[in-house]
Formats: structure tokens, sequence, C-alpha cells
């Protein structure tokens, strides 16, 4: 198969490029080593749209920042995910904090952030009022956000899809070799992909992209992030994003409500060398609830649910690295993207069709490129006289299968129909098995539904993947 | 939105639900059952074991045969039943009437409205995070009830070497339940110094099989990328986690029987006070929540460890919601309180006027224990127990008579204690 581009990995910088390029004349394969897209760092994420006051701008990670932000209220308009700017805080307990949230604030005028405010405690208690009250002040930046980061992901790619980019997933590379005008891109398994250019999207493993390639030499470090999400009933749910002030002592905890409702505490940030190790830790576990307990009091260990951890793609020196390869022809490199690289996908994706452009790709833009994506059917977000009228058009919406997020069967089939056949496709795409009982009642009806719907047989449906089927044998 | 008008609806079609209806509906009133699976029984139908109704019925039944005898009842009786419908809120009363918002697949979105409710959703599991096991989070790992679901009604075995975590009753049953099936239980680890199942099935469902129990033990590590390889076991000594000695297991499926908890999610949109030590809504004497007319019974109350005790306690919501219907329930309130040793009694009020059904669990393991029941330090009662321990469900129950000894004092407080 040839292309004119292909982008390896589908994570949200990936899929911010494949959906940005999918405005012009060019044929894009979207390449992914795993089941599914987003099934890398972009799924264990804060799901957090930042503010662009924590770093200045002499970083390229600040720069595309403030602008990512800008864009994701046209974004959401256009594909319909999950997002809301609820704000983001940064609260003081100490002299010193208040210090630290003076420079913030000179940082955050300096970038541009819209709407920056310094607090006193009065005021933080009344943008907050989860806050220990033993706060002394704090910043509020009312345009940062929350997002659904997954559902962000898988919405760009089904515009990207949409608009003609090809997606190939369980497409592990292991070879790249370079014939006279393209890349011939060899899987461990399955047909080549043959591209003109190449962007390397690849998260985690970047660096091992960029070795095959024969392009620059560089070293991800993992940077692991343990997460807890808390049931929705909890009585912390803040209105904010807080944070609290970056110190010597304690990279610190936040405590995050999430646009569906429930809310997270984490991450911690350490640097491991295994870049598959997401598993969590009961030291980690304590010292977060530890510390979140210091910044909203009501929050609880028994309101866990489930906890998960995340690799950051770090590079040395912490910025991304977003540019043209000196030593491999019409390579691109995205690399290190790091947080905020949620909030600045956006503007990844445009910076890159402008280094696309730099290496003389014609970009013509296409006349029948849609920006807008089909909404789905959620019942959740409908009264229940919707629901009815919903109902009536199709039945499959009355059956709820998983009743702690109000997911129906009709959600489910049209996740398959998008192309999420694992459970945690399914799981990711429509909250199913996503809240307090964590699949124990729905988990059987969603392989059902992922049987029927796709042929598959049980012993072929998977938690993510080959290798994670869920059931062995029958009676 | 199709109406539908009842004088009682019963939300699920389980073990509580169905007793209650039956209730209900031999008093002249019409009772609606609304259940969101397709058949009437609950978790009953995935209990093919038997050692159901040997109070009810006086003989060994299994979980569907005992759910078979109850839906019989149900559909000779003149009881409506939507199948394959959610309650999805008990919306504020109209008045005196309560509206149900249903969704189905079936018969689309219906609003059920009736004088009174009985709630009945039963339990869920505990699963991995509500006990934080760290690890990874790979395939293979799933609550010992998911597991007794697929096995026993879909046919399918999620794994072959097995270790289960918690010795809950459903852990143990389905230690026996993989065995049977050609699997290899490895191990069941159980945090506590004593099992949290019951005793008979310590007996048939491990020592049976030489399945060792690890007492005092905690997982404390899950391993493998894509499917669980092993767990990390540690032996707790004096409450804490022994570190040295922590060794490993080797399997490909861990089942979690850690606990259930009553399923309130809907009682609690509902504006229904729950009690926060065992997650049932509170109840007075007549099993009534806090909303008026809306009553609660089976393992939605509290958990309770045989099904002929959820039949019974059922039965007295059913009859308590006939007594509403027919504006009988007069009698004044007063409380109960938990004392030494004691978890939670259920229910927490008690009257003057009837027999008082009360149902706890105790917080220690004890031989030769006393169940004393006292009204403001007066001793109304002493019961002798052979044996406590918080996995078995104690019951006690006061006459009339035995109550008229303290109707003089001033703000009675009923206090049930475990010396």
């Amino acid at each position: 198969m040839k292309y004119d581009v292909a982008i390896i990995g589908a994570g949200v910088s990936g899929a911010a490029v494949a959906r940005t390029l999918s405005r012009y004349n060019l044929k894009i394969a979207l390449i992914d080593k795993e089941a599914d897209v987003s099934f890398g760092t972009s799924k264990a994420n804060s799901g957090i749209i930042h503010a662009g006051f924590h770093t200045g701008r002499k970083y390229l990670k600040s720069r595309l920042e403030i602008q990512g932000n800008l864009m994701f209220d046209e974004l959401q308009r256009e594909l319909g995910f999950p997002f809301r700017r609820c704000g983001v805080i940064v609260v003081a307990f100490e002299e010193e904090d208040l210090r630290h949230v003076q420079d913030l604030y000179r940082q955050g005028v300096d970038n541009g952030v819209i709407g920056i405010e310094i607090c006193s405690r009065e005021r933080i208690l009344a943008v907050e009022p989860k806050l220990n009250p033993d706060v002394i002040g704090g910043l509020h930046a009312p345009n940062g956000g929350i997002i659904e980061p997954y559902r962000f992901v898988f919405s760009l790619v089904e515009s990207a899809r949409k608009n003609g980019v090809e997606l190939h997933l369980n497409f592990r590379v292991k070879e790249a070799v370079r014939k006279s005008g393209y890349y011939e891109i060899i899987p461990e398994r399955g047909q080549p992909v043959e591209a003109a250019y190449v962007i390397n999207a690849a998260g985690i493993f970047a660096d091992e992209i960029s070795r095959i390639f024969r392009a620059e030499s560089f070293k991800i470090i993992p940077r692991k992030g343990e997460e807890y999400l808390l049931d929705r009933m909890s009585p912390a749910f803040p209105n904010k994003v807080i944070f609290p002030v970056p110190s010597a002592r304690s990279k610190g905890t936040l405590v995050i409500p999430t646009v569906e409702g429930t809310m997270m505490v984490g991450p911690t940030a350490v640097e491991i060398d295994d870049k598959e190790d997401t598993s969590t830790s009961s030291e980690n576990l304590h010292m977060i609830f530890d510390f979140a307990r210091r910044i909203v009091p009501s929050i609880s260990q028994k309101d866990i649910i489930t906890s998960f951890a995340g690799l950051r793609p770090a590079l040395e020196g912490g910025d991304f690295y977003i540019d043209i390869s000196e030593k491999a022809e019409n390579f691109i490199q995205v690399a290190g993207i790091q947080s905020p690289g949620l909030t600045a996908a956006p503007a990844i994706g445009e910076y890159v069709k402008d280094l696309l452009k730099k290496l003389d790709c014609k970009l013509t833009e296409k006349k029948e490129y849609d920006p807008f994506i089909e909404k789905v059917i959620q019942m959740r977000d409908h009264t229940h006289f919707e629901s009815d009228e919903i109902v009536r058009g199709n039945a499959v919406y009355g059956n709820i299968v998983c009743r702690c997020e109000k997911v129906s069967e009709g959600e489910i089939i049209e996740a398959v129909k998008r192309g999420h056949t694992t459970l945690d496709g399914v799981k990711f795409f429509t909250r199913t098995g996503m809240g307090r009982c964590q699949g124990g009642f729905c988990t059987y009806k969603a392989i059902r539904i992922i049987m029927r719907e796709t042929g598959l047989t049980f012993d072929q449906v998977t938690k993510r993947g080959e290798g994670t089927e869920i059931l062995k044998s029958h009676l | 939105m199709k109406e539908y008008f009842f004088d009682c609806a019963v939300i699920g079609g389980g073990a509580a639900g169905m007793a209650a209806a039956l209730e209900v509906e031999k008093s002249g009133f019409r009772a609606v059952i609304v259940e969101r699976e397709n058949t009437l029984g609950g978790i009953l139908l995935q209990c093919i074991h038997n050692g159901f109704g040997l109070h009810e019925f006086k003989e060994e039944l299994s979980g569907p045969e005992y759910a078979g005898n109850f839906s019989e009842m149900i559909y000779a009786s003149g009881v409506k039943v939507f199948l394959e419908s959610t309650v999805m809120e008990i919306g504020e009363a109209q008045g005196k009437i309560h509206e149900l918002y249903c969704y189905s697949a079936v018969y689309g979105v219906f609003t059920v409205k009736a004088k009174s409710v009985i709630l009945a959703m039963g339990c869920r599991e505990r699963n991995r995070g509500n006990i934080g096991i760290p690890g990874t989070r790979p395939a293979g790992i799933m609550t010992a009830g998911l597991a007794q679901r697929l096995v026993n009604i879909d046919g399918y075995i999620p794994g072959k070497e097995i270790v289960i975590v918690g010795s809950g009753d459903i852990g143990l049953i389905m230690a026996r339940r993989m065995t049977w099936s050609g699997c290899k239980v490895h191990a069941v680890i159980e945090i506590q110094p004593y099992p949290s199942g019951i005793t008979r099935n310590i007996v048939q469902c491990l020592e049976d099989f030489s399945i060792p129990l690890y007492l005092s033990h905690i997982v404390s590590s899950i391993n493998g990328k894509d499917r669980i390889e092993s767990v990390d076991v540690t032996p707790l000594r004096d409450g804490i986690a022994d570190e040295e000695k922590t060794f490993r297991i080797g399997c490909d499926t861990l089942l979690l029987s850690v606990g259930l908890v009553p399923e309130n999610e809907l009682s609690r949109k509902a504006g229904i006070r729950l009690n926060p030590q065992g997650s049932g809504p509170f109840v007075d004497s007549y099993l009534m929540t806090s909303r008026d007319g809306i009553f609660a019974c089976g393992n939605v109350l509290h958990v309770h460890d045989l099904v002929d005790f959820v039949t019974k306690e059922s039965r007295t919501a059913g009859a308590n919601a006939v007594k509403y219907l027919k504006s009988a329930l007069s009698a004044r309130q007063y409380k109960v309180v938990s004392g030494s040793n004691v978890r939670y009694v259920v229910p927490q009020k008690f009257n003057f006027e009837d027999v008082s059904q009360f149902y706890l669990r105790s917080m220690i393991v004890k031989n030769d224990a006393q169940i004393e029941v006292k009204i403001n330090n007066h001793l109304i009662k002493s019961v002798k127990q052979n044996h406590v321990q918080p996995s078995e469900m104690i019951s006690v129950s006061l006459k009339k008579e035995e109550l008229a000894k303290v109707t003089s004092v001033n703000d009675p407080e009923l206090e049930i204690s475990i010396i």
C-alpha cells in the first residue's frame, strides 16, 4: 500500500496530525501497534486542558499549549467529544507557596492566559468550596478545562478516517527500508506500508522508531504516573482542577473532576526503565491520598473505583522535540510529547503540517473535507422524555447494559460499528464497565454484544488486543 | 411516555422482590415487579449449587430451583412482571404517588406509578479498586460472581489456573465449581484471621478439595502484562505486611470475592437516607425507608447469608407495604443502636406493638457469646450464641411481652450488644 504520509502512533499527537493533514489531498496511513487507537499514553492521561501558565514561552511545549488551548471550543463543536472549561486553580497553604503563585501569575500573564487571577483565601474558597479551609490563597485560570482524552483521540481519528485517512492497527513497525523517494515500513506481521513522508509520533517508543528509521538518536525516559479514579458519588467532587504549588519537597498530587462526573487523584511522577511497566503500588496509593486529603479533606480511599498508571514519554530537557530529521530524509520527529501534550495536540497538528510544507510536501485543500463527525447517542445525556423518543426510534437504546454509567446496548453496537471491538475499546468509547462495579454486572453482556456484532467467537474477544483474551474455554 | 398504575411497585425480581410482591398481591392489592434481566430469579439463577430452601421449603434446593418455585407462584398470581426493564430513577412523589422511570428495549421508556415502592435491587460485588490491590492490569481478573455467571449460565471458563482473593461465600463456591470444571485452584487468600464465608462452605468447597486457605494473607501484587501470570502473596504479622515472607503463586486467573455492597445508587439518588455502616437504607420497624411509602428488603437492605432469610424479611416488607396501603402503620418508632461488638443492626427503629425481628452482624469472633438486648440499660433479653463471627448473620426476635417490661421509660432506646 502506497501513501504520501505515514504517521506512526495513533495517540493524541498522531491522531491530531492525521486529522489536520486529512484536510489536504494526501493519501495518509495512521499506524499503531495496539488493537485500538489511544491505547498507550493517551489512555492513561489526567484529561486536563492546561491553561498555559506552568512554563514560560521559551519552551516549544508552552507555545503549543497556549495555541492548542484556544482550539478546543471549535474542535468540540466539530467532533462532539466531552470537554468543559471548568477552570483550574493552584492552591497555596504557606507563605512560600504564595510567592510561587505570584510567579505563575506573571508567567501566565506573559503567556497571554485569558482571565488568570490571583485569589485571596476568601476568593479561592468561593471558587472551590471543597478546599481545605487552611488554604491561604491561590491562582485561578478559568480557561483551563477537562476532557475525556481517549474520546478526544477517538473523535480525531474518526474525523481523519472520514476524510480518507487509513488506519492500520496491530501494526508493530519492525523495519524501515529507504527506497527511492519513499520508505517501506515493514511490520512484524502483515503487509508493509510505503510512504514518502513519515511522522514519528510513537510516544514512549519514539526513540526506537527513530532508530529503526536511522534518524536522530535520543532516549525517551518513561515517567510513570499513577492515578486513582473515585466514584461519582464521592462528596469530594470539585468544581475545578486543583493543582498544588509545585515545590521542591513534593511533585504534588492533583485533584481532578472528570467531564463525565467521576473524579481522579494523582498522578505520581517517577522515572522508570521499563516502557511497559504500568503497575501501581500501595506506597503510592497512600502517598497520593495523604497528599490529596490535605488539599480536599473529604477525599476518601473508600470511594476508589480503580487505579491505573500511564507513562509520560519524557525527553531530557523536558521540552517537546518536533522537527524535521536531519539524518533521515522526509522524516519528522514528534517526540517527548509529555504534559501538556494533550492540550498542545491540535497545535502540534498544525505545526507538523508546516514542517511538511517545508519538506515540499504538496498541500492542496480537499474540496470535500468535512470537519464534522456524526454525534453518538448517549442515554445518560438525555431526559426521560427525550429517551422515550430515542427508544421509539431504535429499541436497542432502551436496553441498559451498564447500570453504573447508564450505557445502552445501542451505544455498544455503535462503538463496535465505529471499530472499537475490544472490551477496553468499548469501555473507553461508551463508558461500559467504567463505573463503580467495574464491569462486574455488564462484562458478560458486553462480550455477547461484541460477539454478535463482530462475528468473533468467545475466545477471540479480548480486553485490549491479542494476548488479553477474557475467556479460555467452554464447558 | 406510557404510564402504568399499581398499588405497589417492586424494583428487582430476585428472591426479595418475588417474596415481597407475592405478599402484596395476596392481600388483594396490585403489585408489579420491574426486573432488568429476561428471567425472574436474580443471582439465584447462577447459583447452581444446592443448600437453598432448608428453612423455606424444608428441602435442599439449587438456586434456580428456589427461584423457579417463586417465579411459578408469581406467574400463577396476578403480579404483573416487566422483564428486561431497568428502573433508571425513582422520581419525586406526586402527592402520595411514586413515579418510577423505566427503560426497556421491549416496552420502551415508561413510568410506573404506585402508592408504595419496595426496593429489592440486591447487592453488588466489591472489586479490585475497592480493596486497592497493586500491580499490573492484565486480562484474567474478575469478580467471583461474574465468573460464576460466565461458567454456570453462559458455559465459558475464564481460565485454568486460579487464585481466589477473599473467602466470601461466592469465592468458596467458585473454588469448588472451577475445580469441578477441570481447573486448578491454587489458593484462597484471606486478609482476616478468620474466613469470610460460612463454615459449611469452608468445609465443602475448600477442605474437601484440599484447596489451601491462607488466612491473614494479602495479595500484595498482581503480575503479568497481557494476561495475569502470578500474584505475590504476603502474610500479615500483627496486621502489618511481613514483606520478607512474600511468596509467588502462578495463575492465569484471579477471582475476587472481597465482599458485597447493597446496590443503593437508585435509592441514594431518590434522596433515601443510607446507613454508612452497611450502605443499606435506614429503615424503621416496618422496613420503611426515610421516604414515606418506600420499603426495602433483602440484600439491598443488608447482605444476608441465606436466601431463606431474604424471603422471610421480604414477606415482612410486603406485609408492611400492605398495611401502609391500608393506612395501618401507626406504631410510634423508637431508636435502635448497635452496641458493643456489633457492626450494624437492621432495622434501626422498633416499636412496642409488634413482634420485632432484628438482624445483626458481629465484629468479633467468639465462642459462647451472649447477645444482649437492652432498653435504656434495662436488660430485656439475653440469648446465648455458641459461636459468633462477622460472616454469620445473627437474628434476634423480641415478643411484645418482652418489650412490655419497659414501656414506661422516657425516650426508649434499644441497644443490642455482643459480649
